[in-house]
């Protein structure tokens, strides 16, 4: 547990880059520190580790006073990745994922093969262990720094902007690959970003501050979208918010409907609507439009329209639910199981319903 | 007989190659000049120039003092020396360690300098004190343009150390010096071509040593994360 008590940054130009901060960061999850620049997310990261010292305030990590502690020390216990990676450029990627083990002063052998470890874990092949940093992509060079800051296995990792430096693809596959690590980790992770689509996803919860490092709400990610506490909340969480704010609503409550099927072969049906194509194994495949099917036999790829997103009963959301019923050209929304079957079919008024009792359920909560 | 024949029958006299004034003799001296020069200005413009990179204090001076060494002419240094303390090595020494701090000074300087700060700033971060900092990452970092600082002072020292012999010192310098007060223009000939192939040898030892004590990852400049080589921000950084 990371506790900010009343911490203030004041730098010797007299800018103030984080004003009386308070804010509990729980032991386990990820807690995303989030707002425009200038709003000091970094500066309160990095006065975890001591990076930087606070003006005034304390700052606890479980329950210990972080001044009185040696910083180097403190350090070691706290993993840190930073937006260029920041990998030693002389050192092999083994070397440098070995860094924090062997200043803790294990074995060279021992550091080396909990590197080889680290490395495994994070995605990255044995054979780049001889390289060196200028050799690998962004992406890779990114991973190194993860595998870094986990090799001494630190209960705390902090994270400034990771990902900000990599093209978009390779960011989502970084972003993915963090969220299984951390069920995999379980460890109290602060991450810095200034895109919130990014806090939004990871984050399990999200502090949004302000310019002039004013905290302005700090909330899990649902409530951010459903209830900002201003309009200054309002507009950083951005457009579409209403839309967005739906994947974090359960859509348990959506009735799943019968939809007709026909399989690639099979004779054409002798109806005018859209039957949805499925292969033997029943997992969908397009859209047959009855209405154009032209005295055709049977139905074959040739007739297939494609279909919209799928939403996968159990884990979708109703984000996912609304969007495939959108998306879907004959306006049934393909819902499927967790082996990809087909399970029936959901409207984007029966989603509108239960997006509705949700609302009211949570007007009743509050 | 013209002058490059003259030389070669110079070179392959058996008189040149022994005695006290030989050429291995004129060799060694004109390399213990040289090495002893060198040395003393690495101990001494090594650590200034890591501790100024390293802490960033200070660089505003040193780019005073390393520029106004430069501007110093060695024979009148010298000279002054002489009459300072006398006949020796001392004078030729100090004036040679001079010559050699500048660019030592400033490639140590400027290859700290130009680690990239978020190099610095993760050394750092995942718990290195100071000192690991400057000695395990900066100067590991700074090894090609120290090494480029190297080469080059080791080379002015070594076309400088001649004038040891304006004050009655042995090394290569006694055959320009002699030759120039026998109108022996052979003998002259002679020495600059011995001075020459010296600090070629010696440059390419010291690019051999470089190959051997720089990482491959300094030298691994990849185009696809578009990293350049840093740049010295020092004038006369690189040779």
């Amino acid at each position: 547990m990371i506790e900010f008590r009343g911490v203030t940054k004041r730098f010797p130009d007299g800018t103030v880059a984080v004003d009386h901060l308070d804010l509990t960061v729980d032991a386990g999850g990820i807690t995303v520190f989030v707002g425009p620049s200038g709003c000091g997310k970094t500066t309160s990261l990095r006065m975890i580790n001591r990076m930087i010292d606070p003006t005034e305030g304390t700052i606890m990590v479980d329950g210990r006073d972080i001044a009185a502690t040696d910083a180097a020390d403190l350090r070691r216990g706290i993993g840190y990745v930073i937006q260029q990676a920041g990998l030693f450029p002389h050192r092999t990627i083994l070397d440098n994922v070995a860094t924090v083990p062997l200043l803790l002063g294990w074995s060279k052998a021992k550091a080396r093969s909990r590197a080889a470890e680290l490395m495994e874990l994070v995605g990255l092949t044995p054979e780049m262990a001889g390289r060196y940093p200028a050799q690998l992509s962004g992406g890779q060079q990114q991973r190194v720094g993860v595998a870094r800051a986990l090799a001494a296995d630190p209960p705390i990792l902090l994270m400034d902007e990771p990902f900000s430096a990599v093209d978009p693809v390779v960011r989502e596959s970084l972003q993915d690959e963090l969220l299984r690590l951390q069920a995999e980790l379980d460890k109290t992770i602060v991450f810095v970003t200034h895109d919130i689509d990014e806090a939004i996803k990871l984050g399990d919860k999200v502090a949004v501050l302000r310019v002039g490092g004013v905290l302005a709400q700090y909330d899990q990610p649902g409530q951010l979208l459903s209830r900002p506490v201003d309009d200054f909340v309002d507009n950083f969480v951005g457009r579409d918010r209403g839309y967005r704010g739906l994947g974090f609503l359960s859509s348990d409550a959506i009735p799943i409907g019968e939809l007709p099927t026909v399989a690639l072969g099979e004779p054409v049906p002798d109806a005018d609507a859209w039957v949805l194509v499925v292969d033997s194994e029943q997992h969908p495949q397009g859209w047959f439009n009855g209405a154009e099917r032209n005295g055709a036999a049977v139905v074959d790829t040739g007739h297939l329209v494609p279909g919209g997103s799928l939403y996968d009963v159990g884990s979708g959301s109703l984000r996912s639910a609304l969007d495939a019923a959108l998306s879907s050209p004959s306006g049934q929304g393909v819902a499927i199981d967790a082996d990809g079957r087909v399970a029936g079919s959901i409207t984007a008024d029966d989603v509108l319903r239960v997006v509705d009792d949700a609302r009211r359920d949570d007007n009743a909560a509050a | 007989m013209n002058l490059v024949l003259e030389v070669l029958a110079w070179f392959a006299d058996p008189d040149q190659w022994q005695g006290r004034s030989g050429i291995p003799t004129r060799l060694v001296e004109h390399l213990t000049y040289t090495v002893q020069a060198v040395v003393i200005a690495a101990v001494i413009a090594v650590p200034l120039g890591g501790l100024i990179g390293h802490t960033g204090r200070g660089g505003f001076l040193l780019v005073g003092i390393a520029n106004g060494l430069r501007a110093l002419p060695e024979l009148g240094l010298l000279i002054l020396l002489v009459l300072l303390t006398g006949i020796g090595v001392l004078p030729l020494t100090i004036t040679l360690v001079v010559l050699a701090i500048p660019p030592l000074l400033a490639g140590t300087y400027a290859g700290i300098r130009n680690t990239d700060p978020a190099v610095v700033d993760a050394a750092r971060g995942v718990g290195m004190r100071e000192g690991d900092v400057l000695l395990k990452v900066e100067l590991p970092i700074a090894l090609p343009l120290m090494i480029a600082g190297l080469r080059t002072a080791t080379l002015q020292v070594i076309a400088t150390a001649a004038i040891g012999a304006y004050i009655s010192l042995g090394g290569l310098g006694r055959y320009l010096i002699d030759g120039l007060a026998l109108n022996d223009y052979t003998r002259m000939a002679g020495g600059a071509v011995l001075i020459a192939l010296l600090a070629l040898i010696v440059e390419g030892l010291l690019a051999a040593l470089q190959r051997l004590v720089v990482s491959p990852g300094l030298r691994a400049v990849s185009a696809r994360t578009g990293t350049r080589r840093p740049t010295p921000v020092v004038a006369g950084g690189t040779a």
